[in-house]
């Protein structure tokens, strides 16, 4: 397999290994690229039993099924896209042969599971300013009190379309962008967090 | 900057979404046997009212689904939103400053 | 030395000495000044010129609503025109220079106007207008120099501006009391607060007197409540933050000046903004904006020195800045008595208090009385002496009609004259929201009436001019706001101070004087911003502009930068006063956003420069800079145009292109095109409807172009279309349109087709594609995949095939949008860049040439392919483009088919793809030139079509292009005329197709 030295990720360019941090110090913005992340779009009817049962036995878990909510098993993450798309994140990104199997365990059912790995990349967003530098470009309210940790969104983030996913943990947001805008959202992100500083830390 | 409440996202800022113009908007079932004029009517004309629209719209960069909006086209109320399919729902007329005469 | 200051007292810190410059002089004041008072204290008292007759004019208020003290700011990418010199925090180094006056405005240039003012009468502009357009001529130079207030800055803004959005359950707009309070209610109760205020300093009117609040310093209670609110982690304070706009669904902006009060920065740039715009979607709103002073209109009340009385009270108190040695007060009302007790206690000489009316009361009048202090009841100012400068006044009794005098006027000296006609409630951000104003006639002012958005005033602004009424109203706004968004938490009791009694008002709308409005030399101001004077009004109405919105466009009234923060209210009840209407009857003008204005900086945030617009890039871009690419931009993506090498222009660089897919093989990124992923047993039934052809009969592996139309029946898109499996197709659109297309058919089928088994999917970003194409492209292909057998036979055009190439797992189209023998390979994103690598190695000995967007058109134009944006253009119809084989006759229905026979759009006449070439072949026609049949000797000339395309076709050694013509395709063969701008040129209209006419290479 070609995969591990010829596959580059949207922002391979960027040569952000070389300027990864260990320790950010007082950068209030903390970025890196999750390069490393399978991506499974799955389309189906959530009204449909049949479906959701045979996609839950495939993950081991249930698809969430409430607006902006995300369920995750060990390896895989699924992320309520619509009332009938949801975004599976898989790890490790070789982790497509995911798809096949829903699609053999979703034949006969109006469902489908298209590999979206290379569609889109992670930006992972953290530090003390993370909610501040977000709040320049993206119109929801991430306050705690609105947006608690585990919660997903589908927004803007300056002229982007992004998937927002704080982490159960509430220490970093995940962005999930189109490949072709990350290098656009990555530059913008380091000039919203000039003020506060900011840092590279590894995947 | 409106605030539109998604029927499947919740409320969100108007950026997040595209308006479609006027709803229940049928397509002709049988356009080859209806006059140029009753087929142009469907493609080109839509309503402009002062007051009280109904709109469909479109949460174009959260879930991409369309819906239907009840809007005061002069003081930016949202009186209803309801999905796809449901019935437009009965909704008084608004009194609206200046209108009439 | 700072002859003005006040020796103690006030906000500023004496141990800290500013330098600055005003219209070139040095002058120093201290760290809390503000420009304004900075000036007052070095007892400059001209501080620049009016906007129509260049009057001097002197320093009126300490707040937003100043109307005369505009200047010119700073220099370079620094430069700002108009700021408010009462708003501007002095810094060390600062330089300003007055607004519309030259060479200084002590000797003003244009002050000659002032002297033939008759010829500027109201409506001046608007009647030039109407005169015949040949004097506009005449006119225009001299209005140019003489209009308008501040110059453009010529550098580009030096600074950077951020801008967020943010959400609360309370915005708290003002600090004062009201504003403090009510914050301070909300946020123990638990709600996320933001308050903002244009100050500084929070603490609003308390900054300028010496209020008590629960029974100490007013200020001591700002500073206690303060530290509260900045422990509570949910409330945000925005000093320097004005909230300038209130928009819809309780949506504000806030402008928040970050640097402004330190000056130019060394550094600035992202990483220091000058200046934040917020954008607060708030649940609740509370409004404690406060109210602006109205001043009086009366003979020349726009000389140096005179001042709004609660302007110099701050001026003394916050500022420790006296405007002179002796003064005046003239009042209508109680609040003016306070600023003659300031004036005393600062050592002022202040010879007498004239009021309007004939029995002054109140708790502060008693004060004076006891004081001292000459009280001229029922008196009038009836002139002023001194055009540089106040150096007297006269007084006069006013007779009991109250529109003339009863005795002769008496001379006082004085160099100032505090002036306070009563308050205006700010009602901006109220009437913003779409609040309706009531008119309270009692305070004759109008105030907040009915809410319209979930918003509540609290305070002066609502008419609630007491300090014990702010505080109560501030909490009650605080309470309930926080209540209405669910909070329960304790909100603590409002703060308390003494109600005093106040004496009522006495309304004129101009004080009578020695001659009446408009006759005699004295000029009545109700807006001194704009020099609008009593007597501009009243002709107005004789003119018949009765409307208040008609009479301000016609008089300019509360026009400017102020946008009538003075001047408004002033010229409304002018207006009343010559229409003999009440106030409510006349009404106001609609208060637009912003309540001041907002730097275009800030609206512009961080979108400009490179970040204007996201330029996307594909998985090979990386390789095409370093390969010199020239960049051009379809749909936000950034594609090479060409490749020119060492010594090539782009015209070299392009044949060379052409003609390297022509004979060799070309290699070209085209993962750009839009793709789109189609799955379920219903994707035929959709692609039958969105597409004009019929897709039943496609096989697996196999493609086909499709045309796609709106129901108007114009062409939106088209593209290849590949069946991938039983039920699964991709669908290629242009670049441009990608988007375009997804949406289209996601309308139909969540709007119509609801019961269709179709999922889309956008796949554009999922694969890079390397299009390989010319007649070498089989053989290179060859070198690269070992598992697809690449034979005609097996995998002839229009089709697709799944392998390896070069090890990555691929997919292979062939298609050919440059009519040559051509693949493109489509991988996952990540591997394109070693896709791209792998495919130039292994071409190198074919001798692979890179070609950019600008080969591929003229490659696709020698052989008459569409181009999105050029034939297609919106108004063109598959039959105008010859496209006749690409609609099914077979299909019942498809979108847009019905448009197709409406009489319009089969007439002979339409406009129709032609080709079109040149007499002399190297003359390349402009893009969009105009075609004409017959030429004549004189215009007008009907013309009979235009140019969609045009290039010089290196293959054919001639220049080629494409047209839509009227009627074209029965016209072929004849010739057209194209005039041009320096030549007509002849061309000949032929089938749109120049090369290869039979397919034969496509098919090799």
């Amino acid at each position: 397999m070609p995969e591990r030295y010829l596959r580059q990720s949207a922002l391979a360019h960027l040569g952000l290994e070389s300027r990864a941090v260990d320790d950010p110090g007082d950068a209030g913005l903390v970025l890196c690229e999750r390069a490393h992340l399978g991506k499974v779009g799955l389309r189906g009817d959530a009204g449909d039993k049949g479906f959701l049962d045979a996609v839950a036995k495939e993950l081991g878990f249930a698809l969430p099924l409430r607006p902006n909510t995300v369920a995750a098993g060990e390896d895989v993450t699924a992320f309520w896209l619509g009332p009938n798309e949801w975004l599976l994140a898989v790890i490790p990104y070789e982790g497509t042969p995911l798809a096949e199997d829903l699609d053999k365990a979703l034949t006969g059912l109006h469902a489908g599971a298209t590999v979206l790995t290379d569609s889109r990349t992670v930006i992972g967003v953290s530090g003390p300013a993370a909610r501040d530098v977000l709040a320049k470009g993206c119109p929801l309210d991430l306050h705690p009190s609105a947006f608690p940790s585990g919660s997903c969104a589908q927004s803007l983030l300056a002229k982007a379309d992004v998937l927002i996913y704080l982490h159960e943990d509430g220490g970093r947001f995940d962005l999930y962008v189109p490949r072709s805008y990350a290098d656009y959202l990555w530059r913008w992100l380091e000039d919203a967090g000039a003020e506060y500083g900011v840092a590279v830390s590894g995947d | 900057m409106l605030l539109i409440e998604c029927p499947f996202c919740g409320p969100r800022a108007e950026v997040e979404f595209r308006c479609s113009g006027e709803g229940h908007i049928a397509r002709p079932e049988t356009p080859e046997n209806i006059s140029d004029e009753a087929w142009a009517d469907y493609v080109y004309m839509r309503t402009n009212p002062k007051g009280l629209h109904f709109e469909r719209w479109m949460h174009q960069h959260g879930c991409r689904r369309w819906f239907c909006v009840a809007r005061d086209t002069v003081t930016h109320k949202i009186r209803a939103i309801y999905k796809l399919g449901e019935a437009k729902p009965a909704l008084d007329e608004p009194k609206t400053e200046g209108e009439g005469a | 030395m700072q002859r003005n200051r006040l020796s103690e007292g006030g906000r500023i810190d004496r141990s800290r000495p500013l330098k600055f410059t005003f219209n070139g002089r040095p002058y120093e004041g201290f760290a809390g000044d503000t420009l304004a008072s900075a000036l007052l204290a070095n007892d400059v008292r001209v501080v620049g010129r009016s906007f129509k007759y260049h009057r001097p004019r002197g320093i009126v208020a300490a707040g937003v609503e100043e109307p005369n003290a505009l200047v010119q700011l700073g220099e370079g990418g620094f430069e700002e025109a108009n700021a408010r010199a009462t708003q501007i925090e002095l810094y060390d180094g600062l330089d300003a220079d007055s607004v519309n006056c030259w060479p200084s405005p002590d000797l003003d240039f244009g002050a000659i106007v002032g002297r033939f003012s008759r010829l500027l009468p109201a409506g001046f502009y608007y009647k030039t207008f109407m005169w015949p357009p040949k004097l506009w001529m005449t006119y225009e130079h001299f209005i140019r120099r003489a209009a308008g207030l501040g110059k453009a800055p010529k550098a580009p803004d030096a600074d950077a501006y951020d801008k967020r959005w943010a959400h609360c359950d309370v915005l708290v707009a003002g600090g004062g009391p009201a504003g403090l309070s009510a914050a301070l209610a909300a946020g123990r109760a638990g709600a996320r607060v933001i308050l903002a205020d244009e100050q500084a300093e929070l603490g609003g009117a308390l900054l300028n007197g010496h209020e008590e609040i629960d029974d100490r310093p007013g200020l001591d209670w700002v500073a206690d409540t303060l530290d509260e609110l900045r422990a509570m982690p949910e409330v945000r304070l925005l000093p320097r933050g004005t909230v300038a706009s209130y928009y819809d669904h309780n949506f504000l902006a806030v402008y928040e000046r970050l640097t402004d009060h330190l000056g130019p920065q060394a550094d600035a740039g992202p990483g220091n903004p000058r200046g934040r715009l917020w954008k607060v979607r708030a649940k609740q709103v509370v409004l404690a904006t406060g109210a602006h002073e109205r001043p009086l209109v009366f003979a020349d009340n726009d000389r140096p020195g005179i001042m709004l009385a609660g302007a110099v009270c701050a001026y003394l108190n916050r500022y420790g800045a006296r405007p002179g040695q002796a003064g005046v007060v003239f009042t209508n009302n109680d609040s003016a008595y306070r600023t003659a007790l300031d004036m005393a206690a600062a050592g002022i000489a202040v010879p007498a208090i004239v009021d309007l009316r004939p029995d002054p009361g109140g708790d502060a009048v008693q004060e004076v009385r006891e004081r001292g202090i000459e009280i001229l009841a029922n008196h009038a100012v009836v002139s002023v002496a001194g055009a540089k400068g106040l150096r007297g006044i006269e007084v006069a009794p006013i007779d009991p009609s109250g529109k003339g005098l009863a005795g002769d006027p008496r001379r006082i000296a004085c160099d100032h004259l505090a002036v306070s006609g009563g308050w205006n409630p700010a009602v901006h951000l109220f009437s913003q929201s779409r609040g309706k104003l009531d008119f309270d006639t009692d305070l004759n002012c109008f105030v907040p009436g009915q809410s319209f958005q979930a918003e509540c005033s609290a305070g002066a602004c609502n008419g609630t001019f007491g300090l014990a009424g702010c505080l109560a109203e501030g909490h009650a706004a605080g309470v309930s706001a926080a209540e209405a968004t669910g909070l329960t938490g304790k909100p603590g009791k409002a703060a308390s101070a003494a109600d005093r009694p106040e004496g009522s008002i006495r309304h004129m709308p101009t004080v009578p004087g020695k001659h009446p409005v408009g006759r005699g030399k004295a000029k009545h101001f109700v807006d001194v911003q704009n020099d609008v004077t009593a007597a501009d009004i009243a002709l107005a109405v004789r003119e018949g502009y009765r409307s208040v919105e008609h009479a301000k466009r016609y008089t300019t009234l509360g026009m400017g930068p102020d946008q009538g923060k003075i001047g408004g209210m002033t010229g409304f009840a002018a207006l009343a006063d010559s229409l003999g209407a009440t106030m409510p009857e006349v009404g106001t003008t609609t208060f637009r956003p912003p309540y001041t204005p907002v730097p275009f900086g800030a609206i512009a945030g961080r979108d400009v420069g490179a970040l204007a617009d996201p330029a996307r890039t594909t998985p090979m871009h990386g390789w095409h800079v370093s390969a010199g690419a020239v960049f051009d931009s379809a749909g936000q993506w950034l594609l090479p145009d060409h490749y020119p090498r060492e010594g090539e222009d782009r015209r070299v660089a392009v044949r060379r292109e052409c003609l390297a897919v022509r004979g060799g093989v070309g290699i070209r990124d085209g993962s750009t095109l839009g793709k789109i992923d189609i799955q379920g047993p219903d994707a035929v039934r959709m692609l039958d409807w969105v597409y004009t052809n019929a897709w039943g009969s496609l096989g697996v592996g196999r493609c086909r172009y499709g045309v796609m139309l709106g129901e108007d029946g114009m062409v939106m898109d088209d593209g290849v279309t590949a069946r991938l499996g039983e039920d699964h197709y991709l669908m290629h659109t242009t670049t441009g349109n990608a988007a375009g297309a997804f949406w289209w058919m996601e309308e139909w089928l969540q709007n119509e087709w609801l019961d269709y088994k179709v999922w889309l999917t956008s796949v554009t970003e999922k694969w890079a594609v390397v299009n390989i194409a010319g007649p070498r492209a089989r053989d290179l292909l060859a070198e690269l995949t070992r598992d697809i057998d690449l034979s005609n036979d097996a995998f002839p055009h229009m089709s697709v095939r799944s392998g390896r190439v070069a090890e990555i797992p691929a997919r292979v189209f062939r298609v050919s949008f440059t009519g040559e023998l051509s693949y493109e390979i489509n991988v996952a994103a990540g591997f394109g860049l070693a896709l791209w690598n792998a495919v130039m190695l292994a071409g190198q000995r074919f001798g692979i040439t890179p070609f950019g967007t600008e080969a591929v058109h003229v490659l696709r134009a020698e052989k008459g392919y569409l181009a999105a944006g050029q034939e297609i253009d919106g108004t063109v119809t598959p039959l105008d483009l010859g496209l006749d084989w690409a609609i099914s006759k077979k299909k019942a229905d498809f979108l847009g088919k019905r448009s197709l026979t409406r009489s319009a759009m089969v007439r002979e006449d339409r406009k129709q793809l032609v080709g079109l070439l040149t007499k002399e072949p190297g003359i390349v026609l402009p893009e969009g030139a105009q075609i004409v049949g017959e030429l004549r000797a004189a215009p007008p000339i009907p013309t009979i079509g235009h140019v969609t395309s045009s290039y010089y076709s290196p293959i054919l050694g001639r220049s080629i292009a494409l047209a839509l013509v009227e009627g074209g395709r029965a016209r072929i063969g004849e010739t057209v005329s194209l005039p041009l701008r320096d030549r007509t040129v002849e061309a000949e209209l032929t089938k749109p197709l120049f090369y290869d006419p039979e397919g034969e290479r496509l098919h090799a």
